[in-house]
């Protein structure tokens, strides 16, 4: 008994090493940073500087854009699923396949290719010109980061989703019909409530890398839309204030952390 | 041979010239049935066979590539689940995991608009009836397979179907439950006064709650008949094997009422299968009659004994034939024995149609 659970800690430690090298002691940096001056005095001003106009305006517009993208992705990806749960496995494998495809390529190569395609003079506009429509310019605007974002999370979503949807027994929708539900009361009633863990992580997956990104907006927005990714990174890389960009992300953390708890309270009341 | 139905019932159901397949796999080929209100019907057969196809057929969750279902009278062959006077008790119960016990059972009577004290009403007879009374709000993932089991049941008859349909409802059951359940079905059945479609592999299931039973076997019906019928009459070997133990024997019917069984000819009752002709002889276990050696009847050897309970299982190598045979009575192993058969006890079938062709052949040739 003794002895196996030695072995049983031996074999923990690469991992228990691993997380307090790699995960506390970042975190531990990370909020000594942020309640501290440059001369290591116990300060809020770093966290309280969140309130300052523009940085307000970041963060408003980061919860903005990461919303609607969620948003986005969960209505192109529900409904894509559904058909997938309906399709046999081996299809239904393939379109997934292409759905995560783009996830083994690098992510700046993916968001340089929207770039092409979104520019002025870029492939989009040249395709409606040539069919006679006039020209859109969406390329450092709001609408390219949230292009850029639901390309990019798509898979994140489309995940879970389907994961959870394939879970669900076929013999439970033809129970619901059985009983005299149509197709779309069986949906409410049924399908729907038994896919919510895999909205939740599908969520969850899409909104904190769209809060916390900063290259999809640095790229696509032309560094004229600050998201407040690129503030903590400006901070960090341009104007060195470590203990500013470390009070930023502690702001960050706790919608994070406010999002993660919200959910956690959803899964768990449909569980009873 | 005809099979009259003993129900007086008028007719519910009918499958017509019903044939599907999967994939080019034929599943049903050109199936014909009828079921009759208020009938407790068991479609038996090995895995395979098609018998849930059928269920489904009926329940709606499949639409047959051809032939029709007739409702009391209406064509429903395209009619969606929803809209079919019929419920399912599915296998493994498929119920909803995300509702409580009440929920589950009230799933129907929301759906259709009933009045909130309907519902209550509804909900405490359904779990009155299969012995759940107050386990309205537990969760449905907190209760045994039996449990769940009679949950789906619930579900299923409050909303007052006309046919219930039941895919191996007690699959999942132990046996000592399965024992229980069976008599608990037989009781609901007659509380309520509906029609009961049941599908098994279980033989002894099917002989213990049904009035009629389906025999099948891929894609065919082998026989219909009450579990008496079916047990005491095999139409052919396949319905001989399946239902129970039993000696198969290839033997010759000599002339009506006479059968040479392993070179010996024993007294029978069944006429009309001509003179000379190859048949198959089906003799259940417990009416092989051993007795001491005789030299004129057909003789051998106990090569095997085990004991029961009830009785002894005996292997008799005898004819070159080996005898299942289930008697109180034990031969020690090693003991020469001769065979007896009350002559109501030798079920004559004739040869599957393929196998008859290459009698008549051989004949030919000699």
């Amino acid at each position: 008994m003794i002895r196996t659970k030695k072995i049983r800690n031996l074999f923990a430690t690469p991992y228990l090493s691993w997380a307090i090298i790699f995960i506390i002691v970042p975190l531990v940096m990370v909020i000594w940073y942020g309640f501290t001056d440059s001369d290591g005095a116990l300060t809020f001003a770093n966290i309280a500087s969140i309130a300052r106009p523009e940085f307000m305006k970041s963060l408003g517009l980061s919860l903005l854009l990461s919303l609607i993208s969620t948003v986005l992705c969960l209505i192109i990806a529900y409904p894509l699923c559904m058909i997938l749960t309906e399709k046999k496995a081996g299809k239904a494998g393939v379109v997934i396949l292409l759905f995560i495809l783009p996830m083994w390529m690098n992510t700046l190569l993916r968001t340089m290719a929207w770039q092409t395609i979104l520019e002025k003079t870029g492939i989009l506009n040249t395709f409606l010109n040539f069919i006679h429509l006039p020209s859109i310019y969406i390329i450092n605007k709001p609408q390219a980061i949230i292009i850029g974002m639901v390309y990019n999370f798509l898979p994140y979503m489309v995940l879970p989703l389907y994961t959870a949807l394939s879970r669900i027994d076929d013999n439970v929708i033809n129970a619901a019909r059985d009983l005299g539900a149509n197709k779309f009361q069986t949906f409410l009633h049924v399908t729907l409530p038994l896919s919510i863990p895999g909205i939740i992580s599908g969520i969850t997956m899409v909104f904190i890398p769209a809060l916390t990104t900063f290259v999809l907006s640095q790229m696509l927005g032309g560094n004229k839309i600050l998201l407040i990714g690129n503030i903590i990174e400006q901070e960090f890389t341009q104007a060195y204030d470590w203990h500013l960009g470390s009070g930023l992300s502690i702001i960050l953390m706790v919608f994070i952390i406010i999002n993660m708890v919200v959910e956690a309270a959803f899964d768990k009341s449909d569980e009873q | 041979m005809e099979v009259k139905s003993e129900l007086e019932n008028k007719e519910l159901i009918r499958l017509e010239h019903v044939s599907k397949s999967f994939d080019g796999q034929v599943v049903l080929d050109d199936l014909n049935l009828v079921i009759h209100e208020n009938e407790f019907v068991t479609l038996l057969g090995p895995s395979g066979c098609g018998k849930t196809t059928t269920l489904r057929i009926i329940g709606g969750f499949e639409t047959p590539d051809s032939g029709k279902v007739i409702f009391d009278g209406k064509d429903i062959t395209s009619a969606a689940p929803d809209k079919r006077p019929l419920n399912t008790v599915f296998q493994k119960y498929a119920l909803f995991t995300h509702m409580d016990v009440a929920d589950n059972i009230a799933f129907g009577l929301r759906i259709s608009g009933k009045s909130k004290s309907y519902i209550a009403d509804k909900i405490s007879y359904a779990l009155k009836l299969v012995n759940l009374e107050g386990f309205e709000y537990r969760s449905v993932n907190s209760l045994s397979g039996g449990q769940q089991q009679r949950i789906a049941m619930a579900r299923a008859i409050v909303n007052e179907p006309r046919v219930l349909l039941l895919d191996e409802p007690l699959g999942a059951l132990d046996l000592k439950l399965r024992q229980d359940m069976q008599y608990e079905l037989i009781r609901l059945k007659n509380e309520l006064g509906i029609t009961f479609i049941y599908v098994t592999h279980d033989q002894e299931e099917a002989l213990t709650m049904s009035d009629t039973i389906v025999v099948m076997n891929q894609g065919y019906i082998q026989q219909t008949g009450s579990p008496e019928k079916i047990y005491n009459e095999p139409e052919n070997a396949f319905v001989a094997d399946f239902i129970g133990d039993s000696n198969i024997i290839d033997s010759i019917m000599v002339r009506d009422k006479l059968v040479s069984i392993l070179g010996h000819e024993f007294t029978c009752v069944d006429t009309g299968f001509g003179n000379n002709k190859h048949v198959d002889v089906v003799i259940r276990p417990e009416d092989v009659e051993l007795s001491e050696a005789r030299a004129d009847a057909l003789c051998g050897e106990v090569t095997d004994v085990i004991f029961k309970g009830v009785h002894y299982e005996m292997c008799v190598m005898a004819g070159g034939f080996e005898w299942l045979v289930h008697s109180t009575k034990m031969f020690p192993e090693g003991a020469k024995v001769s065979i007896g058969v009350d002559p109501f006890n030798i079920q004559i079938m004739n040869k599957p149609a393929s196998e008859d062709e290459e009698a008549a052949t051989e004949n030919d040739q000699n």
